[in-house]
C-alpha cells in the first residue's frame, strides 16, 4: 500500500475530500456493463482474418471453404467495400505528411502483421474462429522495413511506394539564437535516447457492437471508446449516415490509456455490417489481437544536445527526433511527437531551442496516443540530458535543476515553443519532495553503500506537462471544449449529463462532488450520466488529462446557472429580493432573516409546477454550458526514485519512491492518488519491463502477456505520494489534470536512479527497458568491472 | 480465444480413463487443472478430439506419509502443496517450490501431476523432483509402473509417459537427518516462469562435510537436469562459501543453454551459476540449522 501524506485542506463540503468512488461498487462486484455484457437477440459474431506478413502482396484470397461452413453467415473482404468506404483518414497531420490510403480491409497489399484482411460473420464466435482457419490466403512477401534509422537510409525498401521515401512528414521548431547559445557554452552534453515502443494495454481490449433499427433508420453503435461523439462524427462521414440517426454508446469501458482515442477499421466496419445484414453484430477483441492491432505508444529516438555553462546554466537545447509511426497514420499519430517538441524544454528557462522531428513509416502497427502522449518522451529526453550535464559538471542533480527552474514569479511564462505556462512553483515542489525522501541522508547512505561495493542510485525527475486540451485556437481534435447539462429533477435529485466520456478516471464521483457543492445538495443525490450520444449533450472526449479541468468546469458553470435561477425562484416564493438570498445547507434563505427559507426540493417542485415563477421565467431547472478554455494547464512535479542494482544479476530493486505532484486544486485527493499511482506503474513499466519487439521480418515477438512484461503488483514498489497545490488560471476550478502525470514523472526518475547507481563504472546512459540482462551486460562490458 | 470443437469425457475411475486413452491415444488429452492445456486450446495451439477429465477421481487426490515415503496424488493442487502441514513437515522443499509457481490463481487450479506431465522446460517442479529422487507412479493398460524422475523428462515438453498412461502419484523418499534443501529462482518478468530455477539438497556427514549433494536446474536447458559436476565438486568437502562458489561455477557445464528474448544463452549460463550458489548456500545453512529443511 502506498503511504499517503495529506497536507492540503479541502475547499468545500465535498470538493477537496477523499470520497469513495461511486463507480467502484458496480465495477468491483462484476455489475458493470461492458460492450460484451450487452446482449442483443440474433447477434452475428465477427472475427477478423489478419495478415501474417509485415509486407506482402496478397496474390490469392479464397473464402469458399470458410463460406461453406455451417453457421457462417457472411464473409466480407476488401473487395466488397470498394466504392462503399475506402479510406479512414487521420485527424492530426503535419503540413508535409504523406497520408496513405487507409482501407478498412486490405485488398491487394498488407503492411503490418495484424492488418485486417477479411471479416467472418457467424452464428457464434466459435464458428467464426473455425472459419478463419478455412480461409486460404497466398502472400507474395516483400522486403520488410522494421527499424526507423534504417528506414530513412537511401535505398531502403518503401512502406508506401507512392511516397518517395519512408519519411512520412517533418516538423521543425526554432526559437532563440541556437548557434550563439552553442558557441557560448562551456560544455555541450550529448545523448541518444531510445524511447521504446510500448503497448497501452487496457484491461478491456477493444469491443464493438452495432445494430441498425430499420424502422427508425437509427444506427446504434456500442464501442469501448474514449470519444463517443468524435466517433459518431467520423462514422457519419464515412458511412454517410446523418449524425442525428447515429447513436454511439460508450458503456463501461475498461481503461484505454489513449488506445481508444481513435477511429479504428473495426469500428467502421461493424456498423456497416449491421446495416447490410439487418442483424446486430458484435466483435470482442482478444488480447493477442489487441497487442497486434491496437495502436502502440512512444517509439522515438531522440538525439539531444544541451549547451551549458560551467556553473550549470542551460543556454540551448537541440533535439533531432525520429518517430516510428508504423504503416498507416491513425487519428493523432502525427500529432503526438509534436507534443514532444513543444514540451522539450521542460521546467527550465532555456533561451534557445531547435527541434527537428521526422516521422518514419515502418511495417508495424501505428503509434498514437499512449498515457502521456508525447510528453513522457519530452520529459525523458530533457531529464536524462540534464542528469548527464550534472554528471559532466560534477554537480548535484537537484542543484542543476534548481539553478535553471522557472521562478514562480515568472508565470505566466511564454516558452520557446510559444506555449504560455499558466502557473508553477517548481522549486518549492522539488524541495518538498527531497525533504520527504530524505535526500541528503540518501546521498550519505549512497556514499557508504559505494564504499561497501553496493550499487545504490538516486534518481530525480522534475516534470511539467501540458493538459486540459485546450484552447480551440490550438486545433485539438474536435475542438477544445466540453459541455455538461445539470438538471435538478422535480424531486430535488440532481442529474449531471456530461459530454466527456470517462472510462476509469472517476468523474462519476468528482463531477458529483462539484455539483453537490454548488447546489448544496447531498453527494448521494447526484447521478452522473455519460457516454451515450443520444442522452448527453455534445462532447469531445476523455484524453490528455482534460476531463476535470474542461468537463468539470462545464458542470460547474451549469450548476452556477441553476443556482442563479433557484435564487430567483426562491426570492419569488419568499417575496424578497434575489440579492438577499443565500444557498446554504440545502436551503435558500434570506440573508437578513434565515427563518425565511425554502429547500432546494421545494424550489425544484416550484420550477416544474410552474405556478409561482417570476414573470417571464421558463419552467424547469436544467442548464447546459460549454466550456472552451483560453489556455492549457501545466501540471508539474518531482519524483524521486531510489534503487539498488544487484551487481551479479543486473536486477534493479526499487528501495524508495516519492512522488510530489502538483495538479492545481484537487477535487478528490483519493482519485488523484489513484491516477498518480496507476501512472507511476505504467511509467516504471516502460522503464523496467515493457517493450514491443518486432523481429527482422516484422513479426511481433512480444505478442502475448507471456512475453510482454506488463508489471504486476508484486513487481512494483510502495509509493510515497504527496502534493503541492498551485491553482491554474485557465479555469475557474483551478484544477490542472493528473491522469498522465505519474507516467511522465516516473520513467526518467527510475532511469536516472539506475544510471546514478552505475556511475562508479563510468556508465552514462542505458536505454530502456532496464532488464536484468541488459544492466548486467552493460556492467560486464566495462573494464572497471573486471 | 475460442477453442476448436472437442468431446468431453469424464471417466469414473483410473481404469476407465486408461482404457479410453488406450482406445484414442494421441487424439485424447488428459485434463487435470487445465492451466496449460486450456490456454493452448484457446489459442488453437492444441485441438484434441477428446478431453479426458480426470479432475474428480478421488484416487488421485490423496496425500500419504509413512515411515519411508511421502506419496502425493497427481491432482493435488500447487496451493495445497504450498500450505499443507504434512508437506511442510515432510518435504519443505516441495512447499517452497510450489510457492514459486505462477500466481495465486494458477496455484489454486494447477496440479502437481498436470505440471509434471506438461514438462515445460521453465516450470518449477522438475528440478525439485530430480533432487528428491522422486518416483512417478503411472497407470497404463498393463497396470502400474514406476518411472524415476531422472528418466521422466525426456525432451522439451516431452516425458516418458505414453499416450495411454496417467500419472497417478509422486513418491518422495524420506530424507535423512542433517539434510537441507532450497529452491531459488529468477523469474521471467512477463510469464513468471523460471529463467533459472535451482533446487538443491545437501546432507551433512558427522564431520560437517557434504555427504550427499544434489542439484537440479530448470529453465536453462530444454530438459531439466541434475548438475552432476556441481554435486561431485562439493561432495566430501566442507560447505563453506569458497567450495560452494567453486562448485556452482559448474552449474551449466556441458549444457547448451536456451536463448530467447528474455535471456540469452550466455546470461542463462551465468545466472545458473549465481542461482546455484544461492541455492546451495541456503541449503547448507538449513542443513546445519536444527530445523530440517
Amino acid at each position: 500500500m502506498a503511504q499517503i501524506k495529506q497536507t492540503i485542506k479541502p475547499n468545500g463540503k465535498y470538493m477537496g475530500r477523499r470520497i469513495m468512488r461511486k463507480e467502484d461498487p458496480r465495477l468491483l462486484s462484476g455489475k458493470g456493463a461492458y460492450v460484451d455484457d450487452i446482449h442483443l437477440p440474433n447477434t452475428a459474431h465477427v472475427a477478423f482474418l489478419r495478415s501474417e506478413h509485415a509486407n506482402a502482396r496478397i496474390t490469392k484470397l479464397d473464402i469458399s471453404r470458410a463460406r461453406a461452413l455451417a453457421g457462417v453467415i457472411q464473409i466480407v473482404t476488401g473487395a466488397d467495400l470498394r466504392g462503399v468506404v475506402e479510406n479512414i483518414p487521420p485527424m492530426g497531420v503535419l503540413p508535409d505528411l504523406f497520408v496513405p490510403q487507409h482501407p478498412v480491409l486490405a485488398t491487394d497489399r498488407v503492411r503490418y502483421v495484424g492488418e485486417p484482411i477479411a471479416a467472418v460473420l457467424a452464428e457464434n464466435p466459435y464458428i467464426a474462429q473455425d472459419a478463419l482457419e478455412l480461409i486460404h490466403v497466398e502472400y507474395d512477401p516483400l522486403p520488410v522495413v522494421v527499424e526507423m534509422e534504417k528506414a530513412i537510409e537511401p535505398g531502403s525498401p518503401l512502406v508506401h511506394e507512392q511516397s518517395k521515401s519512408n519519411v512520412a512528414g517533418t516538423f521543425k521548431l526554432d526559437s532563440g539564437d541556437i548557434e550563439r547559445a552553442f558557441r557560448k557554452a562551456d560544455r555541450i552534453v550529448t545523448g541518444r535516447f531510445v524511447n521504446q515502443r510500448v503497448a497501452p494495454m487496457p484491461m478491456e481490449a477493444r469491443a464493438v457492437q452495432a445494430d441498425y433499427q430499420a424502422g427508425e433508420k437509427m444506427l446504434t453503435v456500442w464501442s469501448a471508446t474514449q470519444i463517443p461523439h468524435l466517433l459518431r462524427s467520423s462514422l457519419s462521414r464515412l458511412l454517410k449516415v446523418p449524425e442525428n440517426r447515429l447513436r454511439v454508446i460508450a458503456p463501461d469501458v475498461g481503461g484505454a490509456f489513449g488506445g481508444k482515442l481513435n477511429v479504428y477499421r473495426e469500428e467502421v466496419l461493424l456498423p456497416l455490417l449491421a446495416m447490410r445484414l439487418g442483424r446486430p453484430v458484435k466483435w470482442i477483441e482478444t488480447r493477442r489481437e489487441n497487442m497486434r492491432a491496437m495502436i502502440h505508444g512512444r517509439d522515438q529516438i531522440n538525439y539531444v544536445e544541451l549547451a551549458v555553462t560551467k556553473d550549470g546554466r542551460m543556454l540551448g537545447l537541440k533535439c533531432r527526433t525520429l518517430a516510428d509511426i508504423g504503416a498507416y497514420p491513425q487519428m493523432l499519430t502525427a500529432a503526438i511527437p509534436t507534443l514532444t517538441a513543444i514540451m522539450a524544454t521542460g521546467c527550465y528557462k532555456i533561451p534557445a531551442l531547435s527541434f527537428e522531428l521526422t516521422d518514419v513509416f515502418t511495417n508495424k502497427m501505428a503509434t498514437d496516443a499512449y498515457r502521456g502522449a508525447g510528453r513522457p518522451e519530452a520529459t525523458y529526453l530533457i531529464e536524462r540530458i540534464v542528469d548527464m550535464a550534472a554528471a559532466e559538471l560534477k554537480m548535484d542533480p537537484a542543484e542543476i535543476r534548481s539553478r535553471n527552474f522557472l521562478k514562480s514569479s515568472e508565470f505566466p511564462f511564454t516558452t520557446p515553443s510559444g506555449l504560455i505556462y499558466d502557473s508553477g512553483n517548481y522549486k518549492t515542489c522539488m524541495d518538498k519532495a527531497l525533504d520527504l525522501a530524505g535526500y541528503n541522508k540518501l546521498r550519505q547512505q549512497q556514499e557508504r553503500a559505494r564504499k561497501q561495493g553496493r550499487l545504490m542510485g538516486i534518481g530525480l525527475s522534475t516534470y511539467v506537462e501540458i493538459c486540459a486540451m485546450g484552447p480551440a485556437t490550438s486545433d485539438p481534435p474536435g475542438g477544445g471544449w466540453e459541455s455538461a447539462t445539470v438538471r435538478i429533477e422535480p424531486s430535488g435529485k440532481v442529474t449531471v449529463l456530461s459530454g466527456a466520456s470517462p472510462h476509469g478516471q472517476g468523474e462519476e464521483t468528482t463531477y458529483a462532488q462539484i455539483a453537490a457543492d454548488q447546489l448544496s445538495v447531498p453527494f448521494d443525490d447526484v447521478t452522473v450520466i455519460h457516454g451515450d450520444t443520444a442522452s448527453v449533450p455534445p462532447g469531445v472526449g476523455t484524453f490528455g488529462s482534460r476531463n476535470t479541468a474542461v468537463g468539470g468546469t462545464a458542470v460547474y458553470m451549469s450548476a452556477q446557472k441553476i443556482r442563479t435561477k433557484m435564487e430567483a425562484i426562491a426570492a419569488n416564493l419568499l417575496e424578497i429580493n434575489p440579492k438577499n438570498i443565500v444557498l446554504r445547507d440545502g436551503t435558500l434563505q434570506s440573508k437578513l432573516n434565515p427563518k425565511k427559507s425554502v429547500s432546494v426540493r421545494e424550489v425544484a417542485r416550484a420550477a416544474y409546477t410552474a405556478k409561482k415563477l417570476p414573470p417571464g421565467m421558463e419552467p424547469g431547472l436544467s442548464e447546459t454550458s460549454f466550456f472552451s478554455p483560453k489556455n492549457y494547464t501545466f501540471p508539474f512535479g518531482t519524483h524521486v526514485c531510489v534503487v539498488e542494482v544487484e551487481r551479479e544479476t543486473g536486477e534493479v530493486k526499487i528501495i524508495k519512491y516519492v512522488a510530489m505532484d502538483d495538479c492545481g486544486k484537487v477535487i478528490n485527493p483519493m482519485t488523484v492518488e489513484g491516477q498518480v499511482q496507476g501512472g507511476i506503474a505504467q511509467g516504471l513499466g516502460q522503464a523496467l519491463y515493457e517493450e514491443i519487439i518486432y523481429d527482422d521480418n516484422g513479426q511481433l515477438v512480444t505478442g502475448s502477456l507471456m512475453d510482454y512484461a506488463f508489471p504486476k503488483a508484486t513487481q512494483l514498489p510502495e509509493y510515497i505520494c504527496d502534493r503541492t497545490e498551485t491553482p491554474t488560471t485557465s479555469n475557474p476550478l483551478g484544477v490542472k489534470g493528473v491522469g498522465e502525470a505519474g507516467t511522465i514523472g516516473a520513467t526518467p526518475a527510475l532511469v536516472n536512479a539506475v544510471v546514478d547507481a552505475l556511475a562508479p563504472y563510468g556508465i552514462q546512459h542505458l536505454d530502456m527497458p532496464l532488464k536484468p540482462e541488459k544492466v548486467w551486460r552493460t556492467i560486464e562490458e566495462k573494464p572497471e568491472a573486471r | 480465444m475460442f477453442p476448436a470443437n472437442f468431446n468431453y469425457v469424464r471417466p469414473n475411475n483410473i481404469r476407465e480413463a486408461v482404457q479410453f486413452l488406450n482406445e484414442h491415444k494421441d487424439d485424447a488429452k488428459v485434463l487435470a487443472g487445465g492451466q496449460s492445456l486450456i490456454p493452448m486450446m484457446k489459442l488453437r495451439l492444441a485441438a484434441p478430439e477428446f478431453l479426458v477429465d480426470i479432475g474428480r477421481l478421488p484416487e488421485l487426490k490423496e496425500i500419504d506419509l509413512d515411515d519411508a515415503v511421502l506419496t502425493i496424488g497427481s491432482l493435488i493442487r500447487h496451493a495445497d502443496i504450498e500450505t499443507a502441514d504434512l508437506i511442510a513437515r515432510a518435504c519443505p522443499l516441495l512447499a517452497e517450490t510450489a510457492a514459486e509457481i505462477g500466481d495465486a490463481q494458477v496455484r489454486n487450479r494447477g496440479t502437481i501431476g498436470g505440471s509434471l506431465a506438461h514438462a515445460d522446460p521453465s516450470a518449477d517442479l522438475p528440478a525439485t523432483m530430480l533432487v528428491l529422487d522422486a518416483r512417478f507412479s503411472v497407470a497404463g493398460p498393463d497396470g502400474r509402473r514406476i518411472i524415476m524422475a531422472e528418466d521422466f523428462f525426456t525432451d522439451v515438453m516431452t516425458t516418458a509417459l505414453r499416450p495411454n498412461e496417467i500419472l497417478v502419484s509422486i513418491e518422495i523418499p524420506k530424507m535423512s537427518r542433517r539434510t537441507g534443501c532450497a529452491y531459488v529462482k529468477m523469474h521471467q518478468q512477463a510469464s513468471g516462469f523460471a529463467i533459472v530455477g535451482v533446487a538443491s539438497l545437501i546432507t551433512l556427514g558427522r564431520n560437517g562435510r557434504a555427504e550427499d549433494v544434489r542439484v537440479g536446474i530448470n529453465g536453462v536447458s530444454g530438459v531439466p537436469y541434475r548438475a552432476h559436476a556441481v554435486e561431485e565438486s562439493l561432495r566430501g568437502k566442507p560447505v563453506d562459501e569458497r567450495n560452494i562458489a567453486e562448485a556452482a561455477a559448474l552449474a551449466a557445464q556441458g549444457v547448451e543453454p536456451l536463448s530467447d528474448i528474455h535471456a540469452s544463452s550466455e546470461y542463462r549460463r551465468e545466472m545458473a551459476t549465481v542461482y546455484a550458489r544461492r541455492s546451495l548456500q541456503r541449503a547448507a545453512q538449513r542443513a546445519s540449522a536444527p530445523q530440517r529443511h
